[in-house]
């Protein structure tokens, strides 16, 4: 399966140049950019680990770039997102939030079923992938 | 005359003219507490535009058809409206009419109660022929007393975690007759192929073919295998209008306790009905969608009734998190200044005077949450430059017909949507001009999806290019550049 | 799979026919000119706004025609590259890191400005702005501290000139547990590695980064212009006081400017002596003791004439003439 979240991922991934201009547009509208990593992309898994601060004084996409690397190298097989953040009144929240690496292997969720009273069902989602230990959910990724 | 005489004349019995009576005062300066309203008013040959006005004013305030002694026993030009200015509408026989009403005539935070005053007797005055309720100002004070939208543009985003374009949804066809096992499968493809939500339709409740609780049921099972399937969150507006609030407050009930993150209402169950939802919404932590349905019989025409951008502001008042506002390009009506004008009414925190879409009055709505606003009605992907150049990206795009038409089925129609709308932002976002552009975006974008290639090649041409019944009378002076 | 022609409804069959994957189309380079095509140097300047840039620089800044020279020579060698470019020829991005030496206050912040500006008009910056830094935002004080600093200057920097000024800091010989040398090591891997992004200006005394390029060749081999300030002579010294002046819209009167003329004489011979900078204190201090002469006479009226001029005797005021030379402090 393919996780749709974020904005593009119905198109094919991002190249490196695609990147930086989406960052380049956050920058233009004055958002902050921020990197967030994780390796359990359940989608109410809303607090991903952050790579940094939000980058608050970078004039240009190539200086996030630095960061996107940084992270892709440090956790090769997770899933790492671009996040731009506006801080104008009656906004303060994110504006715009993208995919730049997924795993290369993405087994997806199990839909557990539990039968209730009145034919009601309970849903649950659980990702394959985190029966496993955080780290070690889509390879080492050093192999 | 000597003021005592002045005074004498006012109370004596009988018909007087409403403009003599106090309630046109063109020296009036509104206060910053008034709430101001514009009609359209067309009086009935003979009757002065003034004293129409006034009877406008007095009619939805104080005034009944003759004095009556017992206004002396009150601080009566304190709760009397005043028509403050009148302007004639050029090359017509309508005229604009600007009235104001002390904030004390309204209940707090009661629409039913505003409406009840402002559309209320007013509009079956025999004097006028025709009346519009064109726009209103509320003021901050009054706008403080209303709860708002139980969650807003940024909270449903924060909830869905989607961010930076449209969202994208479907009402389920055909309206009515499909089984609640059928109906389920075409949630469920619509929304593994790619939409953020589905929808029921207005007229969906509970009949004979399909009982509300089954419809529920087989729903979330199709909107959670979507979740499953994507790794998104994704809803079904389950349609909560019913016959009583008993049976919307169990519907809704039933709907929050099976999972679902969206319920919707239809404008018909009222004002009153509709904020009891909005006040039940916000405290189970429930989107709440509102369908308005029948409002084309009162502000489709120009000359009567009221615009939908009151609708608007009022919706926003009570407290809805979605509202259908218009598409521009699809098959209902709407011209694009003043769906414009609409779209700036849900979403803005302060929206200033502008004629030329309909805004009669800034607006400054103190930090109230944005209501997003529902495009839906005979839209598809091929359109996504205009819609994304009219609308901006908080807002749904509902496509129904050009979902569940496509010809290789719900899911594929759904994938093309959603294509078309990454790769419209995506384009936008790289600064080219997506408008002029747009047709080769979604070319382009086709060579990586069949499914929007086909879509372009059903649809490609298809446009809906009729007059608007309610355009601006304001239209911006060409320049010579 | 195969698309549906007019009309009909099919359902792709998961697992069946091929996947929808995408690709996207690249973008093809530019196509070269023909090789007898000519191109309107006058036009390719004036889309680089190069001339203005150089006449900023000429009205800014008084003298240095030596650094001026060198500007214009890399202006016009980068001006030809693009050129070069459009017929397709050898564009290899020419390696453009700088060395600026020379004493303080005499230009090397202002050229930077200008440069950044310059390599924005001609298309090798994208945003060409500055971020002047010294050691202490790149240098940190534990373990694990510097890389970090060194990399958020670098971020902030990206799409314009990072001017590292006294840069032979950075780097302590005598020290190896410095950790200087980390950041020098980044910055080193960025110089090489990004130089799409980012143009590096070092800035310092000659004598110190003639000896910090000898510590460290790996440094000295990617400056590509070193650029030396000349020190101002009186005249030029006194050129600027004018300027300085006039930006504040006061008047140096002739007699004015020869005492002016021998201060500078006599300051530049002292200790601490910054070229303009000093200058522009000089002027400073006399704007204080002209104002204090023009209230504290008992009784005063004042002509927008006297309100505008700057007499010798508040320049003869300064240490620089009242103290005995090896007493006399910078700036008196």
């Amino acid at each position: 399966m393919r996780i749709t979240q974020g904005a593009f991922s119905y198109l094919p991934d991002l190249t490196d140049d695609e990147i930086k201009a989406q960052i380049q547009y956050c920058i233009d509208n004055e958002w902050s950019v921020a990197i967030e990593f994780t390796d359990d992309p359940h989608p109410r898994n809303v607090y991903w680990e952050m790579w940094g601060l939000p980058m608050f004084d970078v004039a240009d996409a190539s200086g996030v770039m630095l960061e996107v690397d940084g992270c892709r190298e440090a956790y090769p097989v997770h899933y790492v997102r671009v996040s731009a953040f506006d801080a104008r009144l009656t906004r303060q929240t994110t504006a715009l939030s993208f995919l730049v690496q997924r795993p290369p292997e993405e087994p997806g969720f199990q839909l557990d079923r539990q039968e209730g009273p009145d034919r009601t069902i309970r849903y649950t989602l659980r990702g394959y992938a985190s029966e496993r230990p955080e780290g070690q959910r889509y390879g080492r990724g050093d192999s | 005359m000597s003021a005592e005489a002045e005074k004498k004349q006012r109370w004596s019995a009988g018909v007087q003219s409403y403009a003599s009576m106090g309630y046109y005062d063109a020296d009036y300066v509104p206060k910053d507490t008034d709430v101001l309203a514009c009609f359209r008013i067309t009086p009935q040959p003979g009757v002065d535009p003034v004293e129409a006005a006034a009877a406008v004013a007095g009619e939805s305030s104080t005034a009944t058809w003759t004095v009556v002694w017992t206004d002396r026993l009150t601080a009566h030009e304190h709760y009397q409206a005043v028509a403050y200015q009148v302007d004639l509408v050029p090359g017509t026989d309508q005229y604009m009419a600007y009235i104001a009403y002390d904030i004390d005539l309204f209940e707090e935070g009661s629409i039913a109660n505003l409406t009840s005053s402002i559309i209320g007797n007013v509009f079956g005055f025999k004097p006028l022929k025709a009346l519009r309720l064109e726009d209103m100002r509320i003021p901050v004070h009054y706008v403080k007393t209303f709860p708002g939208p139980p969650h807003g543009i940024v909270m449903e985003r924060e909830y869905l975690g989607k961010y930076g374009r449209p969202l994208l949804g479907a009402t389920v066809k055909p309206k009515l007759g499909l089984s609640a096992r059928n109906y389920g499968r075409v949630v469920y493809e619509a929304l593994r192929g790619g939409l953020d939500f589905t929808k029921d339709d207005e007229n969906i409740n509970s009949q004979p073919f399909m009982r509300w609780r089954d419809r529920y049921l087989f729903s979330m099972e199709g909107v959670n295998k979507a979740v499953a399937a994507t790794g998104e969150i994704k809803g079904h507006y389950l349609n909560v209008t019913a016959a009583s609030m008993e049976d919307m407050y169990e519907r809704a009930e039933f709907a929050k306790e099976i999972g679902s993150i969206v319920v919707m209402q239809d404008l018909t169950i009222g004002w009153t009905a509709m904020q009891s939802m909005s006040n039940w919404a916000r405290k189970n932590g429930v989107l709440l969608h509102l369908h308005r349905a029948g409002h084309g019989t009162y502000t489709r025409q120009k000359t009567h009734g009221v615009s939908f951008r009151v609708i608007a502001k009022w919706a926003r008042l009570i407290g809805v998190d979605h509202i259908h506002a218009g598409t521009v390009v699809g098959k209902l009506e709407g011209d694009p200044a003043t769906t414009a004008g609409f779209y700036d009414t849900l979403r803005l925190d302060h929206v200033e005077e502008n004629p030329a879409q309909g805004i009669y009055f800034t607006q400054d709505w103190a930090s109230m949450p944005g209501v997003m606003p529902v495009a839906s009605g005979g839209i598809h992907a091929g359109q996504m430059h205009d819609l994304l150049n009219y609308l901006g990206e908080d807002v749904i795009l509902q496509f129904g017909g050009g979902t569940i038409g496509h010809p290789m089925g719900i899911g594929a129609g759904a994938t093309a949507n959603r294509v078309a709308t990454e790769a419209m932002i995506k384009a936008r976002n790289e600064g080219r001009d997506f408008v002029k552009e747009g047709m080769d975006i979604l070319r382009d974008a086709a060579k990586g999806c069949h499914a929007l290639s086909v879509a372009m090649d059903t649809w490609g041409d298809v446009t809906f290019d009729y007059a608007s019944t309610d355009a601006p009378d304001v239209t911006p002076t060409p320049t010579n550049a | 799979m195969t698309a549906p022609a007019g009309g009909g409804f099919t359902m792709p069959r998961p697992g069946a026919g091929g996947s929808e994957q995408a690709v996207s189309a690249e973008d093809d380079p530019p196509v070269p000119l023909a090789d007898d095509a000519v191109l309107d140097v006058d036009e390719v300047r004036r889309e680089s706004d190069v001339d203005a840039v150089l006449e900023r620089l000429d009205a800014e800044l008084v003298g240095l025609v030596p650094v001026k020279t060198r500007i214009r020579e890399i202006a016009a060698l980068l001006l030809v590259d693009r050129m070069r470019t459009r017929f397709g020829l050898s564009s290899s991005r020419p390696a453009l890191h700088m060395s600026f030496t020379g004493s303080p206050g005499t230009g090397k912040t202002t050229v930077a400005l200008r440069m950044a500006e310059l390599l924005r008009g001609l298309g090798y910056l994208r945003r060409g702005h500055l971020v002047s830094v010294t050691r202490d935002d790149l240098v940190g004080q534990y373990i694990g501290h510097t890389a970090p600093k060194t990399k958020e200057v670098l971020k902030r920097a990206m799409g314009g000139v990072l001017f590292i000024d006294e840069a032979y800091y950075l780097y302590k010989e005598d020290n190896e547990r410095d950790y200087g040398a980390e950041s020098v090591e980044i910055l080193l891997q960025i110089m090489e590695n990004q130089r799409d992004d980012l143009v590096v200006i070092l800035a310092g005394y000659k004598d110190r980064m003639d000896d910090f390029f000898r510590s460290n060749p790996g440094m000295s081999s990617r400056i590509a212009h070193h650029i030396d300030f000349p020190d101002y002579t009186v005249e030029e010294l006194a050129a600027i006081a004018g300027l300085i002046a006039a930006e504040h819209e006061y008047v140096l009167p002739e007699d004015t400017v020869r005492v002016l003329r021998d201060y500078l004489d006599k300051r530049m011979r002292q200790p601490r002596f910054a070229n303009a900078r000093s200058v522009r204190n000089a002027i400073e201090r006399a704007r204080l003791r002209q104002a204090n002469r023009l209230v504290s006479e008992p009784g005063a009226s004042v002509t927008k004439q006297q309100l505008q001029t700057l007499e010798p005797a508040d320049f003869l005021a300064s240490r620089v003439f009242t103290d005995p030379p090896e007493e006399a402090d910078a700036e008196g």
